[in-house]
């Protein structure tokens, strides 16, 4: 079982053609993703390592059955790019791109939303079915099929907790990265909801950050419907309050979004909080024992 | 990147939003000169901060030779931890009420939100949130004169306030999408007879949205290293502290410094190298960290795009051509991790495995072993 992707995800890639693109499209592929497509436009007709490229995304949806796309596009052109897969009929859209402006994507995750697509990002590392399909760029080796859902505002930290989850006998169901931007589709609740009803899946990993109010929500939705056990590990506990630490949600402001009020709120929902990554695995083996 | 008061003002008016007459100076003659025309004014010192009030950075007076002692007195200082270099001489004006009204993203709704108060004024943060107007707003619609209604009913306000603060209302959240605004406040917005003016402006634009606002003013509120650190594409941060610190991400970079922290360190920076950096940035990256003279340098590299031996090429890089004379200790794992460390013993370092022993030793060289 899985959530969001699966062994029988069809995947474009939309810039397959630039240096990111096809890197990661044989990644991919090495991975058992089934890239079915690429769209980089003016390249219709050439491929990548056999996947055909096509011009625009309603071409390679007239050849293919799409199910899911993922985006190796530079921000400024990212919005179109994401358009497009939506029009397209696309149902899962895998935004990795930084640096899209704020405006841009609460155009897209309004469309996506009136349209039913599923966005993962932006400024996401991406998601994977452990030993099914990954959708995104993080390193294979780590993503060995298991029963812990993982879900991460936050990419290298969250292969991390993975690494550390791995070196301790846990494998993962699906990992999902909801991306480090102020505004992006998927959030913690929605995920934590699939991986809920996901029979592969016994015990979920939260890995957030401060600032922002996604993990306080969390919580309260944690409370009344999550009964599987959950727990989390949150970055930032020494940021000074004012300073923006890199992403984009990642700032203490005007008090809120603090370390302390995300564990009191994570604390009262039954979820137990590592502080530090190497804490996680003896938290998840005490969680599964009860 | 956050607007001076006075550029917030000048694109109010340029969107129909009615501001106090006035002008901005950088001398103290030019402040005179402003107030001899206006009368009874204020003089605002111009800093990317609030709260100026309370830390003495606004005054009144009548008299042109008083608005010039208030500016020379103002200018050059520091305040909230910002220099002075300019000062807004505006009218003064005569105040019956105060109110707040802002439009921002919220993150958790994905979509813009009106904020909207009938008590606004100092003590904003503190208003209970019975007294705070809270409407989303739907990208695809814009604002609608229904919503602008039902936020001056929800305000308590009828008549030609009403009508006044709509025509605000509108013209704030047009330059909030035209100029790809983060945060467009205005506090308090001043009811003064039957008029209603804008007396404070702030303003963010969303950094990521610059590229296509080439026009706009550029305010520069980074320090001389972090300038420098943008340049190269890093995102960087100056803390405190004497350990310098290098990761790849910034969740990771966050979690390196709270290891720091809690082996009793103190972090001298938030450097997030980025993903997939190669050896040169990576280089630079580590000269940005020597410049600021820290007493050890921790480097923490989980490597999924980035690899491992471009870290570790950097660093002997850095070591035979500039010299490295702190101690630095690294973490290395992840893609091409066999060649990185192969690289870094025959310079002489052991990368270690698990960031959290690689914190402690960091802690340790730079407290002497005291913790």
């Amino acid at each position: 079982m899985a959530i969001y992707i699966n062994e029988h995800t069809n995947v474009l890639i939309q810039g397959i053609t630039g240096n990111q693109g096809t890197f990661h499209a044989r990644q991919m592929v090495k991975y058992g993703t089934r890239i079915v497509a690429g769209v980089s436009p003016g390249k219709g007709g050439k491929d990548v390592d056999g996947i055909p490229v096509y011009d625009t995304v309603a071409a390679a949806a007239e050849e293919h059955r799409l199910d899911a796309s993922i985006l190796f596009i530079p921000a400024p052109f990212a919005k179109d790019a994401a358009f497009e897969a939506i029009a397209a009929g696309i149902k899962v859209l895998v935004m990795l791109p930084e640096h899209i402006p704020v405006h841009d994507a609460m155009a897209i995750m309004a469309y996506a939303k009136s349209n039913g697509t599923v966005v993962v990002g932006p400024n996401t590392f991406g998601l994977v079915s452990s030993g099914k399909c990954k959708i995104g760029i993080m390193p294979n080796q780590f993503f060995i099929p298991g029963d812990i859902g993982v879900v991460s505002r936050s990419g290298t930290l969250c292969y991390e907790i993975v690494g550390n989850l791995t070196a301790a006998g846990y494998g993962t169901s699906t990992v999902v990265g909801l991306g480090g931007d102020r505004v992006v589709g998927l959030n913690f609740i929605e995920v934590l909801a699939e991986m809920e009803k996901d029979a592969g899946t016994k015990a979920i990993v939260m890995v957030g950050e401060i600032g922002g109010s996604a993990e306080e929500e969390a919580a309260a939705f944690i409370k009344g419907h999550i009964k599987k056990p959950v727990i989390a590990y949150l970055a930032g506990k020494s940021a000074p309050p004012g300073k923006r630490m890199g992403h984009a949600g990642a700032i203490i402001e005007r008090g809120k979004g603090t370390f302390e009020g995300k564990v009191q709120a994570l604390n009262a929902a039954g979820v137990p909080v590592a502080e530090l990554p190497f804490q996680v695995p003896e938290l998840v083996a005490a969680a599964l024992k009860k | 990147m956050k607007l001076f008061e006075y550029m917030g003002k000048e694109l109010f008016a340029r969107y129909g939003i009615p501001v106090p007459e006035g002008g901005v100076a950088a001398t103290a003659a030019e402040a005179a000169e402003i107030a001899g025309k206006i009368g009874s004014v204020v003089v605002k010192s111009q800093i990317l901060s609030g709260k100026r009030g309370k830390a003495g950075g606004i005054g009144f007076t009548e008299d042109p030779q008083e608005a010039a002692e208030l500016a020379s007195r103002m200018l050059g200082s520091e305040l909230r931890g910002f220099t002075v270099d300019k000062v807004l001489v505006e009218q003064k004006l005569k105040i019956d009420r105060e109110f707040y009204l802002a439009l921002t993203v919220d993150g958790a709704a994905r979509k813009p939100v009106i904020l909207a108060s009938a008590f606004g004024g100092m003590d904003i943060e503190d208003v209970p949130e019975e007294h705070m107007v809270r409407m989303h707003l739907d990208v695809t619609i814009g604002l609608q004169p229904f919503v602008a209604r039902e936020v001056v009913r929800r305000l308590g306000v009828t008549g030609d306030v009403a009508r006044q603060i709509s025509a605000i209302l509108s013209g704030l959240y047009k330059m909030f999408v035209e100029l790809d605004a983060e945060l467009v406040e205005i506090n308090p917005l001043v009811i003064s007879g039957d008029k209603v003016i804008a007396a404070d402006a702030k303003v963010t634009i969303d950094d990521d949205a610059l590229f296509r606002h080439k026009d706009l003013p550029v305010v520069e509120e980074r320090t001389e290293a972090e300038k420098k650190a943008h340049e190269l594409g890093l995102s960087y941060v100056e803390l405190d502290g004497d350990i310098a610190v290098m990761a790849n991400g910034a969740g990771i970079t966050m979690a390196t410094l709270d290891l720091i922290q809690y082996y009793g360190g103190k972090p001298a920076n938030f450097l997030d190298a980025g993903g997939g950096a190669g050896v040169e940035p990576t280089a630079k990256a580590l000269e940005l960290l020597l410049s600021k003279n820290p007493k050890a340098i921790l480097i923490n590299i989980f490597g999924g795009i980035t690899r491992c031996d471009d870290v570790a090429n950097a660093f002997a890089y850095v070591k035979q051509n500039i010299g490295i004379p702190v101690p630095v200790v690294i973490r290395l794992v992840g893609t091409n991790e066999d060649k990185g460390r192969e690289i870094l013993r025959e310079n002489g370092i052991e990368a270690y495995k698990f960031m959290h022993e690689a914190a402690a030793k960091a802690v340790e060289i730079a407290t002497g072993g005291r913790n």
